[in-house]
């Protein structure tokens, strides 16, 4: 037949200004917070008829925290302040010198470091009055958090020569959790301080 | 000295923009992927509690927020000054935490209700015992993973 005809280009100059529009609606929207946190599980909801029988563990095993609707801390029977908090926890997962108030020590057959003397039922327990402010608690819980991951870290350096425990690998981490599990009982509070 | 002063000889060659919509349509890629249209308005404030060892949220999709604090000022004439709990676009009581946290997980894909978390954005005066009464209702509701909102603190004592 005739003649073949071009396709005239089509003109594609306003594609930019639409898809700019396009994404500074996306960039206004966006919110690129990542949100962090200190994760936790939680127990259970207890059942019916296990409401009698709690799990008795022995007194050495547990490290009471409390705290007062006045923000004061007590471990154990002594008034503490918040910075006494991550060496007390500290002492009480370890147990170095095996004291007999101290939770007991277990042999415990771990993953690549072999026997080892565990505390392994040791709980430290946070209980709070419905007073007590939300920001102290936390800092309690990051403060234990803290006291783990420091006996943790010592702990790859001493084996694993790597100062971090982040950096090890999954098996390594796996050990290491096995000789320090975090055991942050997470039980309900009782009210012995009505608020006013 | 006439090389200098050419008028109207050469013309600066336009530039060529024709890549310039993909550009921009790849950083719009970008930024729809990373952004999550599940943003909800806040009727509380809060000022989050900050702390040394926090530990990044892994999925943002498939976590459910509830924020507890006083009211902003706009629903303050309305709703009072006592601190509150925000869960989606309105105020909520305790209870209807439950509802809130079954629906959230009911829409979510099988694959994803292992992961499920509840994030607690909660300004660090609320008393605890709104923070504890939470809690239970999280444990009735069988939601175990939680995360303790926070901000990071640079320093390390």
């Amino acid at each position: 037949m005739g003649k073949k005809r071009k396709m005239p280009g089509l003109n594609t100059s306003s594609t930019a200004d639409i898809s700019f529009m396009l994404l500074i609606f996306f960039l206004v929207t966006t919110s690129m917070d990542t949100d962090a946190g200190l994760s936790r599980t939680l127990p259970k909801p207890p059942e019916e008829d296990q409401l009698n029988n709690e799990i008795k563990v022995k007194v050495r095993n547990i490290l009471n925290i409390r705290i007062n609707k006045d923000n004061y801390l007590m471990i154990g029977n002594d008034y503490v302040a918040l910075e006494d908090v991550k060496p007390r926890a500290k002492e009480f997962i370890q147990n170095p010198e095996n004291r007999p108030d101290l939770p007991e020590l277990k042999e415990h057959d771990c993953k690549l470091l072999g026997k080892r003397m565990v505390t392994e039922n040791h709980v430290i327990s946070v209980q709070t009055d419905r007073g007590t402010s939300y920001g102290v608690y936390f800092q309690v819980q990051d403060q234990l958090v803290a006291a783990y991951n420091e006996l943790r870290d010592e702990l790859s350096k001493q084996e694993f020569g790597v100062n971090h425990y982040d950096q090890l690998s999954k098996e390594q981490q796996e050990a290491i959790r096995e000789v320090y599990p975090q055991k942050i009982s997470e039980a309900e509070p009782k009210q012995y301080g009505k608020a006013l | 000295m006439s090389r200098f002063n050419k008028n109207g000889g050469r013309e600066m060659p336009e530039l060529n923009t024709s890549s310039l919509p993909d550009l921009i349509f790849s950083v719009l890629f970008f930024f729809m992927m990373v952004t999550s249209m599940r943003e909800v308005t806040l009727m509380v404030k809060f000022d989050r509690p900050a702390g040394t060892q926090l530990e990044k949220l892994a999925r943002k999709s498939c976590t459910s927020f509830i924020y507890v604090g006083k009211p902003t000022e706009q629903y303050r004439s309305q709703f009072g000054e006592g601190t509150r709990i925000q869960i989606n676009d309105k105020y909520a009581e305790v209870n209807e935490i439950y509802d809130f946290i079954m629906s959230d997980r009911a829409e979510m894909p099988e694959s994803d209700k292992p992961f499920y978390t509840v994030s607690i954005k909660a300004d660090h005066q609320t008393p605890m015992g709104i923070i504890t009464d939470v809690k239970q209702v999280m444990r009735k509701a069988y939601a175990l993973k939680m995360v303790y909102s926070a901000t990071k603190r640079q320093d390390n004592n």
